[in-house]
């Protein structure tokens, strides 16, 4: 029996089947299937995206708690984390040490302890976290729209115009990347937005090298020729034709970037170039840190700015994991046209 | 072979010429004031410093200072023969363009850095003082990567989905996503200080008989190496689990092992000489990785090498010095890929360059 001869109400009870239904499959519907089957870079995602959250929040959580960022309590410093203490109160361990440290405080819980001013640390990484994930953010967009419409114009062109572009590229290549941008930061002391554009400006090369490449193959393909031959011009093939081929390698360079950004800017931050105090970053909160190791209480001998070391080291890398995990998961979901990068 | 490595040499004079134009308008457009640093002598009154600072040049155009920086002469208008003529200043008056030629007799083109206005030495001096350190420090943490990362990432293609690969693995992921800072915090906190066993900084302990001590200067190597390394392990790691990988997977293996040439042999003999090869290829970048590190841990290490005096002398902009430092390290850069590229010819005899 041949599907013209089979009578309506079988073909309509065929069409009901719920395991025969199929919506149209597109690539990046594919796409997402397959990332919805990796639970590393869905945890990943889950990470960063609690991270931005807290971040974003952080005016509303400080509120919460009843301390700034920039307060601060000489009398209070280097407090230790009231977590553990809190823990021990609430479940009868230890019924004296936590309403102690309430007291030192003015009552205010500094839940992973203070810094040398006194000030919450809670509250200062949470802070931290949005100038720190924000600029690395930005920067990261700041150095798509250069590396893609350099990269794009490159490749598409070739000839003159490429030489002349990778011979500006593989100059500022040559200088190691951390140097220049500590000259220009020692000399400039940028603040959140002036490091966001350094950075962008400084961080684009290797963005438009990847995007030339995959340029070179995508132009050579039919249906650029086909569109040229229709007498497209060429503003137009780029922007509809070549720049979406190049999506998934800027989908994955883009996670990569904001982790790579979010070290850069740490490391500045941490020799004292980056964000300047008291705006908190999660690098410049450890830019006193290697005075502080030797810090030890006078009574008990134990070492007492530990908590101020661990907190945004912690913090960065896990960041940064995520975001690396994320590319790689990316990379992993938008295959079919990625096996020949990396 | 000899005349690709020309050529390579003939294309790095334009793209170094390109970095000392980059780092000079970088350096010279900043705001902040170089006199400042010397003006910290009380003595000094407005009127020095502005000869001072006329002295050096830094009251003209940048563009003069940067041709006066390359070729050592300087151009000023008006007959300033007599200011400006010192022992080792040469200046004549061509009257016809109402200009004041001086040739200081250096000039970067002459092989001449120029002098640094913190410390008042010849940049170069400054800089061969500092090299054996850097030299010291980088020349162990890329032996330090290879000889950990190789083998690492070797043995876990060869087990590979085992415990170990799971381990290397995980180990060069977050080994590329620490700070290299704070780890470098954490290892002097736990070694240095708590544990007491290794210095928390420094190339040697001061002493007044300045005795070269083995055993010292090792004490002191370890904990920068381990920090600068890091990164460099966990790349070769993975660079080298990937060949393998597809060494293996190659007709002459599968030939090896069907003739019964034993496990160990196939994998250690034939399997990694081949697996090598490709690593040339990401020695230029490794060496770049480890010239960005030195800046970052020679600072916290207060090892006394070059990444750390460029810091400083950015901070206290000391033009003359960074710009020195900076061309150095993006010559050590073009030489470094430039080797890995040479090298990558050598091993490799399908590979023509």
């Amino acid at each position: 029996m041949t599907v013209a001869q089979a009578d309506s109400s079988t073909l309509t009870s065929l069409a009901a089947e719920p395991q025969l239904r199929r919506k149209p499959r597109t690539y990046w519907s594919m796409a997402l299937q397959s990332l919805r089957r990796d639970p590393v870079t869905l945890v990943a995602i889950g990470f960063l995206v609690i991270m931005a959250l807290l971040s974003l929040l952080a005016p509303v959580i400080a509120g919460g708690i009843g301390i700034g960022p920039n307060d601060t309590n000489p009398d209070n410093a280097f407090q230790q984390p009231y977590l553990g203490p809190y823990i021990q109160w609430r479940t009868g361990l230890d019924p004296i040490r936590a309403p102690l440290m309430l007291g030192k405080s003015g009552g205010v819980p500094h839940w992973l302890g203070t810094d040398q001013l006194g000030r919450d640390q809670f509250v200062r990484l949470l802070y931290g976290g949005r100038v720190s994930l924000g600029i690395a953010f930005a920067a990261t967009v700041l150095i798509l729209i250069l590396g893609v419409t350099v990269g794009t114009v490159a490749g598409f062109f070739g000839g003159v115009v490429d030489d002349l572009i990778m011979w500006f590229i593989n100059t500022f290549v040559s200088i190691p990347g951390i140097y220049l941008l500590i000259i220009v930061t020692a000399m400039f002391k940028p603040n959140p937005v002036t490091l966001t554009i350094f950075l962008g400006l400084f961080g684009w090369f290797g963005t438009a090298r990847l995007i030339r490449g995959n340029v070179f193959k995508v132009r050579a393909l039919d249906f650029v020729l086909a569109a040229h031959s229709v007498g497209t011009r060429n503003a137009r093939i780029m922007l509809q034709h070549v720049i979406p081929n190049s999506m998934p390698i800027i989908i994955v360079n883009a996670a990569i970037d904001i982790g790579v950004l979010i070290l850069v800017e740490s490391a500045l931050s941490f020799l004292g170039l980056g964000i300047q105090p008291p705006t908190s970053t999660w690098g410049n909160m450890l830019n006193r840190a290697n005075n502080f190791l030797f810090l030890r209480d006078p009574e008990t001998e134990a070492y007492v700015a530990l908590h101020l070391l661990v907190g945004p080291g912690l913090l960065i890398t896990m960041t940064v994991l995520a975001l690396y995990l994320i590319g790689d998961g990316l990379r992993d979901a938008l295959d079919p046209m990625m096996k020949n990068i990396r | 072979m000899a005349r690709y490595i020309i050529r390579r040499l003939l294309q790095a004079i334009p793209t170094l010429a390109g970095v000392s134009l980059i780092s000079f308008v970088l350096v010279y457009n900043s705001p902040g004031d170089p006199i400042l640093i010397r003006t910290f002598d009380p003595n000094i009154t407005q009127e020095t410093r502005e000869i001072l600072r006329r002295q050096l040049g830094l009251d003209q155009h940048w563009a003069l200072q940067y041709t006066s920086w390359l070729t050592g002469i300087t151009l000023r208008s008006g007959d300033v023969v007599e200011e400006f003529t010192r022992q080792d200043i040469n200046c004549n008056y061509v009257a016809g363009l109402n200009a004041t030629f001086c040739d200081s007799g250096g000039g970067v083109l002459r092989g001449n850095l120029g002098t640094s206005i913190a410390t008042n030495q010849p940049v170069w001096e400054r800089m061969v003082e500092r090299m054996p350190a850097t030299f010291e420090l980088s020349v162990s943490a890329l032996l330090v990567s290879l000889l950990l990362g190789v083998p690492l990432g070797v043995l876990s293609a060869v087990r590979q989905a085992s415990l170990f690969d799971g381990s290397v693995r995980v180990l060069a992921v977050v080994g590329n996503a620490v700070p290299s800072f704070w780890l470098g915090l954490m290892l002097i906190f736990y070694f240095g200080v708590a544990l007491g066993w290794l210095p928390t900084g420094g190339r040697r302990t001061v002493s007044l008989t300045n005795e070269f001590d083995l055993v010292d200067r090792i004490s002191h190597l370890i904990l920068p190496t381990i920090i600068l390394a890091f990164g460099g392990i966990a790349g070769i790691s993975r660079f080298m689990r990937t060949e393998t990988l597809e060494v293996i997977r190659t007709d002459y293996i599968r030939m090896a092992k069907a003739k019964g040439v034993a496990a160990r042999r196939v994998w250690f003999v034939h399997a990694l000489r081949n697996a090598l090869i490709p690593l040339m290829t990401i020695l230029g970048p490794t060496i770049f990785g480890v010239l960005t590190g030195a800046v970052i841990v020679e600072t916290i290490f207060s090892w006394p090498g070059m990444g750390r005096m460029t810091f400083s002398a950015a901070v206290q902009r000391d033009y003359p010095t960074v710009l020195g430092a900076v061309m150095f390290f993006s010559l050590l850069t073009i030489l470094g890929n430039l080797l890995s590229d040479v090298l990558y010819g050598v091993v490799d005899p399908r590979v023509r360059l």
